[in-house]
């Protein structure tokens, strides 16, 4: 049913994935070293920024503090889906943290706060990430293959916008959950200028904020 | 390129420990219920912080136009989303018209 549910989020990803694979090979990485990243990290946005920063020459340290920063709302995450994996063997957090992207988070906490009680939740939180790290490896690949055949001009990009379009606003069901959108997404605006993509962090402390205090109301 | 393989193992082996941190500590360290509280709200706040930057700014500045395309086919995205709860529909009618603009004009 994860897998069910994560099914129209991968037609906004694979163009996505494509696209990473083709500017990773005009960055100058092998065919090998663009795959295995799509594995090894597993996180679209970083990759994207770890491209450009190969493609500049930038030294090593830098790139890891950068993708670490970037990254760093999946403690967010990790510390909101904690509750619900209470209890997992290790080996299932180990495995369940692996596949914990912005998509896979997103389906899976809407799930887990409407069925909270679920025996077979984790199970859900599976199937969307599987289903994702299959889709982000095979569109790799396809980029990889087709190379410069896809054309800049087509604004594939945009699909990554609309898929956090149609994750984000169905999750939006009362007035605290609104003003914490805006919020955030004013924030976001308004500290773009920050280095590390440090505004996202900025944006949803200030969301969170907000909708906490429109909730004590 | 060889210290690439070494940058991206790196990076993978944070970015699991990032995911990984709460989750392990579950058992062990219980945040304060204002944090727990707090919580409902990190979908929405982060998931609008990523989108709103993509649909708003064109290299960095901000674009409040009848040429930002991706401007209006976002906020009709924003509509079908609403409306529909359906990820499909939304990503479909927003490419939709995205192409159906630039085509335009």
């Amino acid at each position: 049913m994860g897998v069910r549910a994560e099914l129209p989020i991968l037609l906004g990803v694979t163009p996505f994935g494509m696209i990473y694979g083709v500017l990773a090979l005009s960055a100058g990485l092998t065919p090998l070293q663009s795959q295995a990243m799509s594995s090894v990290i597993f996180a679209g946005s970083s990759q994207f920024m770890l491209v450009q920063l190969v493609s500049l020459g930038t030294p090593a340290l830098i790139m890891i503090a950068t993708a670490f920063v970037i990254n760093l709302r999946h403690a967010l995450y990790s510390l909101s889906v904690a509750p619900y994996l209470q209890g997992l063997s290790p080996l299932w957090k180990v495995f369940l943290s692996y596949l914990l992207t912005d998509e896979a988070y997103a389906v899976g906490i809407m799930r887990f706060q409407h069925q909270e009680h679920s025996q077979y939740k984790h199970w859900y939180l599976l199937g969307a990430g599987v289903a994702l790290w299959a889709c982000w490896q095979l569109s790799t690949a396809a980029g990889i293959f087709l190379g410069a055949q896809v054309p800049p001009g087509w604004g594939l990009d945009f699909t990554l916008a609309l898929t956090f379009i149609a994750l984000a606003v169905p999750a939006i069901n009362d007035t605290p959950a609104l003003l914490a959108a805006i919020v955030a997404g004013l924030t976001s605006i308004l500290t773009r200028g920050l280095p590390y993509k440090l505004n996202l962090i900025a944006a949803a402390i200030a969301g969170i904020t907000v909708g906490l205090w429109r909730d004590r109301k | 390129m060889n210290t690439f393989w070494f940058v991206m193992v790196a990076i993978g082996m944070l970015t699991f420990l990032t995911r990984l941190s709460f989750i392990l500590l579950q058992d062990k360290w219980q945040p304060p219920s204002i944090v727990t509280r707090g919580l409902r709200f990190v979908p929405v706040a982060v998931l609008t912080a990523i989108f709103v930057p993509e649909i708003l700014l064109i290299e960095n500045q901000l674009a409040f136009s009848f040429t930002n395309m991706r401007l209006l086919a976002g906020l009709i995205a924003i509509l079908v989303a609403y409306k529909t709860k359906s990820a499909l529909w939304t990503i479909a009618v927003g490419m939709g018209v995205f192409w159906l603009l630039t085509w335009l004009f």
